[in-house]
Parts: C-alpha cells; sequence; structure tokens
C-alpha cells in the first residue's frame, strides 16, 4: 500500500534520499516535500562557481521541475513548515498548507552563524547559504566597491576568491592565527594566506570584530560603511559578507518535543526519538557530530533510502573526511586527523619554489592525515589510505612522494585505483562506484574527465574526485587518453571553448586584443579558427558594447553572400516563413535577367537561390531586390537562416493552426541576431508534419490544444529527430519560449556547435530548468534576446547597398590593366 | 625589361585596406591581392590559392599568414608557401609603402606577364 512520505526542506540530503528511494521502490511512497526557497533542489557546493561566474544557476540544478513530475512529488515551493503535528501526523506551512504524513522525513539543514555584534543586522551585511544570498552579493558586487568577509574557513574564501573575481576589493577577517585551522595545519593556512594576497585579496588574521559601522543617517537608509576591530582598525565595507560557520536548525524538530542536542538526535538508521520521523543532513546530529560536507550528508541519504524501503544495510558510522577548497587556480586537500600528538609522527615534504607544502601524519604506521597544498594531483590516493587504514609500514620511505613511489621498484602509479574493487566509491558527492565509470567510460566510449561528468556524474560537484577518474580513464583507455585532453579552441591556446566563454565573462573581456593578451594566447592574431569564434563570443556576451570585427568573420558573413568555387557568389532574399509575392518574383527575374546570373534555384529552406553573382555587381543586385522590399536571408551566416512551414488551417482540410502565420511571426521576431552555428526552424500546421519540423534546430508542431515546440534535430551531417521541450498554448507563448531557448543557447554554445550537440553537451534538464519550468529565468532570457535583437535587425543588404558600409569590400583597389595596352 | 626597373606604381593609400584585409589589384595577368596585417606590414601575392585557385584576398588575415576562404590552406604572407602538411606556392610580388601611399614594383609585374 502507498505510504504518505512528507518531507521537510528541499535540500541535497533530502534530493539524494529520495532519488535512492524511486530508484529501490519506484510507487511506493506518495511524497509531498515543502521547500522554503522558492525552488527546485539545486547543488549548493557549487554555489561558489556560480558565485565567481564559472557557472550559471541552471548549471548547478540537481532536480528540475520535470523530475518532481515524473516522480509524482508534489513540491510546495517557497512554503515554509512551521507546525509537526506529532499527535494527528499533520505538518503544517506557514500559510495554512497541511499534508498528512505515514513518515515524515525533517531536513531542515542548517542556519548560518551570525555573530553577536552591534550593526549585523545593517543593509548590505550578508550570509552565504544559498542562491538568494549569492544572488545579493552579485548584485553588490555590480556596485563595485569594497567587501569584508568575516571568517576564513572554507565558505569565507570562496566568497572573498568569488567576490574578488567579480571586481571587488576583498579583505577577509578571521579570529584565528591562520586560515582554515580547521582543515589545514599552520604551514598550509600561512601557504593559503600568502596565495590569496597575491591575487588581490587582503587577510587579517587574529582580528575580532567590535561592531559594524552605518553610513550617515542623514544620507539615506542606513547601511554598511565599515567593519571595526577591537584593536581600534576601522576596515570600509560596501557589504559585509557572515561566513563563520553554521548551526543545525533543530527548532521545528525541538518544538516538536523531538530529542535534540546542537542537532536532531538520529540513530544509526537516521530514525529520531520518534519512530516514523526521520532526519537527514546539516540538521541532524549522531554520536555528538554534526556535518556540513557533502560525502557523509550522501552517505546518510543512502541508508535513509534504504531504511525507508525496507532493505536496511549497514548503519551510519562517522568516517574520516576530505575537504577541497574551490578557488579556480588554488589547490588545496585535507583529510583525517591532522592534530599533533605524542603517539603520532608525521612526514612533511615542502618545495618552496614550486610552493608545495605535504603532511601526513601517521600514527601506528597508518596515514590519518593529510594536507596538501600546491600540488595535490595524489590526493585521491592518501585519501585512500586513511579511510582503508592501510599499513603503510613496507612504502614508509617514499610514502610522501606519492603512488609513483609506493611499492618498492614495480612503481606503477595506477595500481591503488586498479587494485580498487568495482563497488569502491570514487565520487563521494554524487554516489558513483568505480564499476560504473569504467563501464560507462568502455560501453560509451568516453574519452574525458567532462563526457565521465556528463554521463556518470562523478566528478561533477565538488571535484575531489578529478584525480581518480582521470587514473580511471588512463586505466581503461590506456595511452589513447590525454589527460591535458580540455580540446583546445584552436592551436593559438590551450584553453577549450568553455573556458574562453567563462573567462570572457569572469575577466570581464571586451575586445579580441585584450582577450588575446589576457588569456595568453600563443600566436600574434589568433587564426582564422579562433578569431570567428572570439568574434561571436564578444558579441554575444556584449550586445551594444562590442563592435563587431568584420576582418574575423569568414567572407560570406563580411560580404553577405555565399562564396561559390569559382569566387562568385550566391544571393538568397529573405522570403518570410516561405510566403512569396508575384511582385517579389518579378523583381527576382529582373535582377537575374539584369546582371546575367547564370543560375536561379530553389533551396531546401523554401527560399529562392540566385547563382553566380560576381562580387562587384552585389550592391547593384542588392539596390534591385531591396527596392521590391527583398532583404537578406542571411543564408550565409551563422544566424537564423530559414522558417519553413506548410499552409496550416488557411488552406489545408488537416490543418488545426496558422502555421504559415506563426512562421512569419517566428521569422520576423528572430531574424538578425548571430548564434553559434546556423539555425533552422520550421511549423508545421498538423502531425502530419509536411514542414519536416522534427529534423530542425527548433520545430513547432501544431495540434489541437496549441503548440508542441521541439528542438535539436538534425538532417545534415548527423541525422536526428527533435526532441519535445515542452507544450504551450499559444503563439506568444511559443515566441517567448523560442527566443529563450535560441537566447541560452547563444550564451552557451560552442562557436560552430548546433543545438542538438549542444544539448547533447549540456543536457536535457539544465536547458528545461531554464526554458520551461522556471518563467523568471525564462523572462530573463528573452529580455537578453530582445536587448540583443536591438542591435542586429538591420538589413545588411540596405547597409552596404547604399554604399555607407565597407565600400572598399566591392571593388579593386587598383586596375593597371592599361599596362598591356601600354606595351 | 631593364626600362621597368625600380619603377614603383602607386595604387592607393594604405587606409584604403583595412588592418587585418585586403584589397585586389587589378593587373594584365590577372589579379593581385594586398594585405595589410595588423601591424601595418603589407604584402602582395597572387590571387589564387594553389590548391583550387580561391580568392586569397576575401580569406581571414592572422600575423603573416592568410587562410583560403575556399578550404583553409594556409598561406604565408612573406613567402606564398603553403604552411602546415599542405603544399603549394603562391607568387609574390614586391611592395611598399611611402609616406602612407601603396606601390608595386612595376617590373615584376612585367616579368611575371613575360614569364606567363
Amino acid at each position: 500500500m502507498t505510504q504518505k512520505l512528507v518531507v521537510v526542506g528541499n535540500g541535497m540530503a533530502p534530493g539524494r534520499a529520495l532519488e535512492r528511494l524511486f530508484e529501490m521502490v519506484p510507487g511506493a511512497f506518495d511524497v509531498t516535500i515543502f521547500n522554503a526557497e522558492p525552488r527546485t533542489n539545486y547543488d549548493r557546493i557549487l554555489l561558489s562557481p556560480v558565485l565567481s561566474g564559472e557557472k550559471s544557476y541552471e548549471e548547478i540544478v540537481i532536480h528540475g521541475d520535470a523530475w518532481y513530475r515524473q516522480n509524482g512529488v508534489t513540491l510546495h515551493k517557497g512554503r515554509k513548515v512551521v507546525k509537526i503535528d506529532r499527535a494527528s501526523k499533520t505538518v503544517i506551512a506557514e500559510d495554512g498548507t497541511q499534508a498528512d504524513y505515514d513518515k515524515l522525513l525533517i531536513a531542515t539543514g542548517s542556519v548560518p552563524f551570525v555573530i553577536p555584534v552591534p550593526g549585523n543586522d545593517l543593509a548590505g551585511v550578508l550570509t552565504y547559504r544559498d542562491i538568494d544570498d549569492v544572488n545579493a552579493m552579485l548584485i553588490a558586487a555590480e556596485q563595485g566597491g569594497h567587501a569584508v568577509v568575516i571568517g576564513g574557513g572554507l565558505l569565507g574564501l570562496e566568497a572573498a576568491a568569488g567576490l574578488k573575481a567579480r571586481g571587488m576589493e576583498v579583505t577577509v577577517i578571521h579570529l584565528m592565527p591562520t586560515l582554515m585551522e580547521r582543515q589545514l595545519d599552520a604551514a598550509a593556512g600561512q601557504l593559503l594566506k600568502r596565495e590569496l594576497e597575491s591575487r588581490g585579496i587582503k587577510v587579517v588574521t587574529e582580528a575580532s570584530t567590535r561592531q559594524i559601522a552605518a553610513t550617515d543617517p542623514c544620507l539615506g537608509p542606513p547601511r554598511v560603511a565599515a567593519v571595526e576591530l577591537q584593536d581600534g582598525t576601522s576596515i570600509k565595507a560596501d557589504i559585509v559578507v557572515m561566513a563563520v560557520g553554521i548551526r543545525p536548525n533543530a527548532v521545528l524538530a525541538k518544538d516538536a518535543g523531538l530529542a535534540t542536542g546542537r542537532g536532531i538526535l538520529v540513530n544509526d538508521r537516521m530514525r529520531t526519538s520518534d519512530t516514523d520521523i526521520y532526519g537527514v543532513g546539516e540538521c541532524v546530529e549522531f554520536e555528538g557530530n554534526v556535518y556540513g560536507l557533502v560525502a557523509p550528508l550522501y552517505e546518510q541519504a543512502s541508508i535513509l533510502a534504504r531504511e525507508l524501503a525496507g532493505a536496511p544495510g549497514a548503519g551510519f558510522v562517522d568516517k574520516a573526511l576530505a575537504t577541497k577548497l574551490k578557488v579556480t587556480g588554488v589547490d588545496l586537500f585535507s583529510a583525517g586527523d591532522f592534530a599533533d600528538g605524542d603517539d603520532r609522527e608525521e612526514i612533511v615534504l615542502r618545495d618552496a619554489a614550486r610552493g608545495v607544502y605535504r603532511r601526513l601524519v601517521l600514527k601506528d604506521d597508518k596515514v590519518i592525515g593529510a594536507v596538501m597544498f600546491g600540488d595535490t594531483s595524489d590526493s585521491g590516493w592518501f585519501f585512500q589510505l586513511i579511510k582503508d587504514s592501510v599499513d603503510i609500514a613496507g612504502m614508509r620511505e617514499t610514502l610522501i612522494f606519492g603512488p609513483a613511489y609506493a611499492g618498492g621498484g614495480n612503481a606503477d602509479p595506477f595500481a591503488a585505483v586498479a587494485a580498487l574493487p568495482d563497488e569502491a566509491e570514487i565520487c563521494g558527492c554524487n554516489g558513483v562506484c568505480k564499476g560504473r565509470i569504467v563501464s560507462a567510460i568502455t560501453e560509451k566510449g568516453l574519452t574525458s574527465v567532462d563526457e565521465v561528468r556528463t554521463h556518470t556524474k562523478a566528478s561533477a560537484s565538488c571535484g575531489t574526485c578529478t584525480g581518480l577518474v582521470e587514473q580511471l580513464l588512463t586505466l581503461s583507455l590506456g595511452e589513447a587518453y590525454n589527460p591535458a585532453a580540455v580540446k583546445p579552441m584552436c592551436s593559438c591556446t590551450e584553453l577549450g571553448h568553455a573556458d574562453v566563454r567563462r573567462l570572457v565573462v569572469a575577466k570581464q573581456l571586451k575586445t579580441i586584443p585584450d582577450l588575446m593578451q589576457e588569456l595568453e594566447w600563443k600566436s600574434s592574431g589568433g587564426c582564422a579558427k579562433c578569431r570567428p569564434a572570439l568574434n561571436y563570443y564578444l558579441l554575444s556576451t556584449w550586445p551594444g558594447q562590442y563592435v563587431d570585427d568584420n576582418q574575423s568573420r569568414f567572407v560570406n558573413e563580411r560580404v553577405h553572400a555565399n562564396i561559390q568555387k569559382d569566387g562568385t557568389y550566391s544571393v538568397v532574399p529573405r522570403m518570410w516563413g516561405g510566403v512569396t509575392t508575384p511582385g517579389e518574383l518579378r523583381a527576382i527575374a529582373d535582377v537575374a535577367d539584369k546582371f546575367q546570373i547564370p543560375s536561379v534555384k530553389c533551396t531546401g529552406g523554401q527560399r529562392i537561390d540566385l547563382l553566380g553573382v560576381k562580387k562587384a555587381d552585389l550592391p547593384a543586385v542588392w539596390a534591385d531586390l531591396n527596392a521590391a522590399g527583398l532583404v537578406s536571408g542571411h543564408a550565409y551566416g551563422k544566424a537564423l537562416r530559414t522558417v519553413k512551414t506548410c499552409v496550416g488551417s488557411d488552406w489545408c482540410r488537416f490543418g488545426t493552426q496558422d502555421s504559415t502565420g506563426l512562421g512569419v511571426r517566428l521569422e520576423k521576431f528572430l531574424w538578425g541576431s548571430w548564434t553559434p552555428a546556423k539555425v533552422k526552424l520550421a511549423v508545421s500546421g498538423c502531425p502530419r508534419n509536411c514542414a519536416e519540423a522534427t529534423c530542425k534546430d527548433v520545430g513547432v508542431i501544431c495540434v489541437e490544444s496549441g503548440y508542441e515546440i521541439h528542438f535539436a534535430g538534425a538532417a545534415g551531417l548527423d541525422i536526428k529527430g527533435t526532441v519535445v521541450l515542452c507544450h504551450v498554448k499559444t503563439e506568444d507563448e511559443v515566441i517567448e519560449v523560442t527566443a529563450a531557448l535560441i537566447q541560452l543557447y547563444r550564451e552557451q554554445g560552442h562557436y560552430l556547435e548546433r543545438i542538438y550537440k549542444w544539448l547533447d553537451r549540456v543536457g536535457m534538464e539544465s536547458i528545461k530548468a531554464a526554458v520551461v519550468d522556471d518563467p523568471t529565468r525564462r523572462n530573463a532570457l528573452f529580455e537578453g534576446f530582445m536587448h540583443s535583437q536591438k542591435f542586429s535587425q538591420s538589413d545588411p543588404w540596405a547597409q552596404r547597398a547604399s554604399g555607407s558600409t565597407d565600400s572598399h569590400e566591392f571593388s579593386p583597389i587598383a586596375n593597371l590593366t592599361y599596362m598591356e595596352a601600354a606595351q | 625589361m631593364t626600362a621597368m626597373e625600380n619603377v614603383w606604381l602607386d595604387i592607393g593609400t594604405i587606409d584604403d585596406i583595412p588592418r587585418q584585409g585586403a584589397r585586389v589589384v587589378k593587373t594584365p595577368m590577372g589579379c593581385i591581392a594586398v594585405f595589410r596585417t595588423a601591424s601595418d606590414d603589407l604584402f602582395a601575392l597572387n590571387d589564387r590559392c594553389p590548391h583550387k585557385g580561391g580568392p586569397l584576398s576575401e580569406g581571414i588575415v592572422h600575423g603573416t599568414s592568410v587562410t583560403c576562404p575556399l578550404h583553409n590552406f594556409v598561406i604565408s604572407l612573406e613567402t606564398g608557401l603553403a604552411q602546415g602538411a599542405d603544399k603549394g606556392e603562391v607568387a609574390t610580388f614586391p611592395v611598399r609603402c611611402q609616406a602612407g601611399r601603396i606601390q608595386l614594383e612595376a617590373s615584376q609585374l612585367a616579368r611575371s606577364k613575360d614569364a606567363a
């Protein structure tokens, strides 16, 4: 019989527990979730990359709305539970929503600790806990100015690095003598401090905050102005981020009379003092410990799922934990226990010139703690030694140098990984074991860490296990695996397209020369591969600011016609939705006669192609076509090409909607903006699909109840049917969704990557989350597209026919043919 | 032939050619592409790719090379030689800039014509 499971909280731990539960016993529970945040489940570990601009919110969504629908989960967004009535087995939300439960799961997470000093409630004082906090920081960072981060732990330092990347002046103040003292020893803390200072972040240690000073109240509503320390120092601040720690959020459980300490007390099966109520995540306390890192929380989630499914296995045990700081370019790792003690020994390796520091703490010939800074490549191996309590007596002399030297003469760096059983967990965040990764590599032919991430989620969250995944790739593929294989854009750089796009935003790069300088391009002026790509990235990232560089465009986009094998050009005027008139046809015929154009042909996209036009004739050809109202069809560009239509309800006895009219509307709305690769659309008036919409980049199929929006089809080098994005009721919605989809593609696509390849790379979930499930995000994309269109919708032919643009293109600089006559 | 030596023909100003771009000069034996690099160096080459005759003047100019628009042959502007794994050579011509004016040397054009 179906049981009612109510979940309070919608973070990563309950999300993982439900995933496992649905896998084990699909349909056994009727699930209702209350989420105080107005959104679905996202990856909080990755808030820092969002803050620094390396990832977008969509990229960190774990479950989109579709996931909840598919699993029959009722998700109450933005509704905070205020009471649990254990007698009637009911929970009640702030707005009065109620739900009865057979089993209740409390996953209320934690709350950030705000230090009790005067001024801690001023406007501009932020915490760092959820995406709302990140958004608040991003808004503040747009104004520039000074940020003070209170707390030099993991979160505080990631916040500091993110705010610095966003262009703020950042000071970190920390109560203890060294940074991250809970995870690092003093030496590594010192190296970290130096590294951060070299990046322009000020670090003040042994600093205790006395108060947060406000702006002059005469100058408007007071907000933060400075942080004042006990020693009297005052540090200017436009925002203050409190990142001094978190506390389990156990209030709801305590009010309901459950046993609590620092958190909600649970046993090793995640059960609270009430047998029908469970707890999971940062809100629980187990044997005196509370947890804030993802690996143990996911472990709890798995145990909880097994318990609910009636298939209990091993219970939860407190284990060694590993930490990695997610600041790009800072390599830092710590695991286990590294405090000094009489019964402990240590091995230390320092290479000051390379900024490398390694320290292992040993007890009874076992590694119990490890700290690494500067080179963390062997961290996975050391962490495994700690977790498995391996006796290291035999390899002690070379232990510090890592697995390459382990085992004496037969040095095999991969022996440790090769020896792992298939069920050994590689990625703690996402619970992916070795066997699953290896079979994905061999069965799906994966060749890079990125591909492994896409297909298995291993190494897709905190990234601590990236080294292990790389070793598995090497073991599976041998020499065919090149670990440095982020496929570079071209031979001018080591960076891949994704890196370049990210860095354009993060470093605010706005011209090609600036970009090449800043990203250390290896050639002086790029090449014919990277220049058009860079031009597109800058143009799509900074609409209205970046000046299009014609000399970085392929000839077709520079002269707005298609070069042919003999150096002549083809000219395709736009025929909106494939509809034309006798007047337009007459004008085309006249132009063909007048300029002796040798070939006139219909294209596959319902247009007419004039082939064999001499370059010098182009402006005059365009002028004549313009005079008849015909404009450029962009048949030559990485842009909207054509919207193909059938005749729809206007004529066809099967037509359900006005497919022709909608096609014309779409084409008039979408033409002009540049895209990563060409974009072709079609609208069919019924599922018979005469416009062949299901092999287009975006295809619309009209049905009685509205419109099915499809995308990611292809009928070229690859043949692919489209996938359905969503169903909408009105033409206006078709336009909004299509524009948002194309804008997301414009922002994320790699140059020359068609929509179907983009989908393969980023996955359906993230696209749907942005374009369909989240109306706010969809609207922002739509507005972004509209903004870009402001600078794009003017006919390039008219500009050139009038001689006002690029007149040098269409005539020789000089004519020396008289020389022949002179001789 | 000697009468033509050191005769420089004026073909226009440097500003007539965009940086990292090219313009064509029509001559008795065909089109010559005159290139201007990002650092304002000038080069003149036969405007026919050795591969399939593509117009090099329409290619993307990068460093001191141009990429043919038809099939991406990369040609050195300095030597006229195809770069990388591709084989082929394009005739080059002396060109200079004097007080902002671009000049082509006539003798080369004539000699080439004689050769042709």
